[in-house]
């Protein structure tokens, strides 16, 4: 079998698992300064069929791409610690505010130039919008088959590659030709731990522009080791036309935000009394709601 | 020309739930608008599938016909679809947000250049002013969903790139019948002049579905638990209590996450939405992610230990104490009260 290239998409989101009141910018976008930040959990689930797949396939490539603000160089290095072979940053202000389909317009642009490629991998969806759109734009940009909701890859050979999805109420298994790209469910296996070796060997990546605050010693290191510089792509990197990124690539737009307040109405407050329960039961059945 | 597109979903000849309920959201859209609802299938022997579509108000339906179709795959279906709003060119288009829905809508906005929302929980047409243009454009799809947690409710417009999409799950939407006798346009779509072999790579070699048992949205009553059930044993008390009242069990995320109960019965915001006549939340505290899917039943009874648990403030009867007391006093005194 020969090796593979594979891309995982990856990002760093806001832990919206634990997002509180002040996290909320006016106009309805999340200040993200206000939130933790974490790699995607079902991103980490593709890393893990990645090297799953690297480790079934050896001289497998695995290249981790991300695209968001200086701080998401953490996503590369958490791919080098767990054995990733290469990552790549598209980082740009111009690229901010974008919805998934200029998302998604981006990371093709990235992709295309990292090609060539057999395989994509990201996550289902990311727990900062869960729309779990941006896959399948990317796959029918780069005008090839998707297969969505991995848990498995059950075989690889040659030419095909073999995977069972999970879908609402059941499983399929498919297959398909190369390139390909796949959404990862979180129902698949968890990614391994870093590996304390990767983590000695990369702790000192940095992108260029991490690099210009750095000390002397990270910077001395990365003239020994060019290898620790992680390249970081602008607009003009990837030949991205202005219009089809950031806000103005970006169809959808917030109208409007809104809490939620719940309102209350009267209740009847009951004791746990036999006496509160049992007149509840005669109310509810009299007036039919049961029985 | 201004239309509603709704996509449908069918397997084995039965068009989906969800399909039935986007399509009373479409009318109700269409109506707002004046202009008619249209709706595109694809799929094996659907030889009369428009009698189960046309009573939702469905003006036109586009069938693709074919046992190559069915079941679902991306780019056949994709490439149908893309023909199809390509000449129609309608204003506003509809997906469940399924794992057929989530899996196409994408791959279609993208081929369309056009803005897609998911996971909508209104949908509804209104006007917005863009400062920088100085222009108002009209007749809109405010396409509001959830967003973060649930903590906040965000209306989603797209203006500027045609055709706004949205995803909508099941359960979300009422089905209701417009008309008994309301007559549909059958258009056969020609799949033969579009589809193309390399529509067909990706190949189905197994597949398994599971025909859930379990039918949440047309219970009438639904007991379900919380995190403060305590255990899978006091679940019983719950399932005991369903039975005796004709109801379905159902649970919040925490008692799925807690393994008391089974994934298919969650109730909330990432699981089942339902609008029973009553609900009784055993030890359930009511986060917004739980009583979004709940608080359009009628009536809603909270046993819970905390008086600030934020579900009491929803509920119409509030019963101050524990799961393991009250539900099984509740079992006792229906069993002696009802005829």
């Amino acid at each position: 079998m020969r090796p593979l290239k594979i891309i995982v998409l990856a990002k760093q989101v806001p832990d919206t698992r634990h997002v509180g009141q002040d996290a909320m910018k006016p106009d309805g976008t999340v200040n993200r300064g206000k939130l933790a930040t974490v790699f995607n959990p079902d991103d980490l689930h593709a890393l893990e069929l990645a090297l799953n797949i690297k480790d079934r396939v050896p001289g497998t490539e695995i290249t981790i791409l991300t695209m968001g603000p200086q701080k998401a160089a953490d996503i590369i290095r958490e791919g080098y610690y767990r054995g990733v072979d290469y990552g790549v940053m598209i980082s740009d202000r111009r690229f901010g505010g974008a919805d998934t389909l200029a998302t998604s317009y981006t990371l093709v642009k990235g992709i295309q130039k990292l090609a060539p490629y057999d395989l994509i991998l990201g996550g289902r969806q990311a727990i900062d919008g869960d729309t779990a759109q941006v896959g399948p734009q990317c796959a029918d940009k780069l005008n090839i088959p998707q297969v969505t909701y991995v848990e498995e890859i059950i075989e690889i050979n040659e030419d095909k590659i073999i995977a069972r999805r999970r879908l609402e109420k059941g499983i399929e298994i498919v297959s398909s030709p190369f390139p390909c790209l796949m959404t990862v469910h979180g129902s698949s296996p968890k990614c391994r731990s870093r590996h304390a070796k990767k983590v000695m060997q990369y702790k000192y990546a940095r992108t260029k522009t991490e690099l210009r605050s750095a000390d002397e010693l990270i910077l001395s290191l990365h003239e020994k080791r060019p290898y620790l510089t992680i390249p970081e792509w602008s607009v003009e990197d990837i030949s991205a036309e202005m219009e089809k990124i950031g806000l103005s690539g970006s169809p959808t737009k917030v109208k409007s935000v809104e809490s939620i307040v719940l309102t209350a109405n009267e209740a009847k407050m009951l004791s746990d009394s036999d006496v509160d329960i049992e007149m509840m039961i005669k109310e509810l059945i009299e007036h039919h709601t049961i029985g | 020309m201004k239309s509603v597109m709704v996509y449908c979903e069918v397997e084995n000849q039965k068009v989906a739930d969800i399909s039935l309920e986007l399509l009373s959201a479409g009318k109700r859209l269409a109506e707002k608008l004046g202009c008619p609802l249209e709706a595109m299938i694809f799929g094996a022997d659907l030889s009369g599938i428009e009698l189960q579509i046309a009573p939702y108000g469905v003006d036109k339906l586009f069938v693709g016909n074919s046992l190559r179709l069915e079941p679902y795959r991306t780019l056949p279906h994709a490439a149908l679809a893309s023909n199809i709003l390509k000449e129609e060119d309608p204003q506003i288009v509809l997906f469940g947000a399924t794992s057929i829905g989530r899996d196409l809508a994408p791959r279609l906005a993208s081929k369309l250049n056009c803005g897609l929302t998911a996971d909508c929980t209104i949908l509804d047409i209104g006007d917005h002013f863009v400062k920088q243009e100085k222009k108002e454009y009209k007749d809109l799809l405010y396409a509001i969903r959830p967003a973060f947690g649930g903590s906040i409710m965000a209306n989603i417009i797209n203006w500027d790139m045609h055709p706004q999409m949205a995803t909508v799950r099941e359960g979300v939407m009422k089905k209701e019948i417009f008309d008994e006798h309301y007559s549909t346009e059958v258009v056969e779509v020609d799949i033969h002049s579009i589809l193309k072999d390399e529509d067909f790579v990706v190949k189905i070699i197994e597949r398994h579905i599971k025909k859930s048992g379990v039918n949440l949205k047309d219970a009438p009553i639904i007991v379900s638990g919380g995190y403060g059930v305590g255990s899978k044993e006091n679940f019983q008390h719950l399932i005991e209590l369903a039975k005796l009242l004709g109801g379905e069990v159902g649970g919040s995320r925490a008692a799925v996450d807690a393994g008391f109960i089974d994934h298919d019965r969650q109730i909330g915001q990432t699981g089942t939405t339902v609008r029973p006549k009553l609900y009784i939340a055993a030890g359930i505290s009511g986060a917004i992610q739980h009583t979004a899917g709940m608080q359009d039943a009628s009536m809603i009874i909270s046993i819970n230990n905390d008086p600030d648990a934020p579900i009491n403030k929803l509920a119409d009867y509030v019963i101050h104490g524990d799961v393991g007391v009250v539900v099984p006093k509740m079992i006792k005194y229906y069993k002696e009260n009802a005829k």
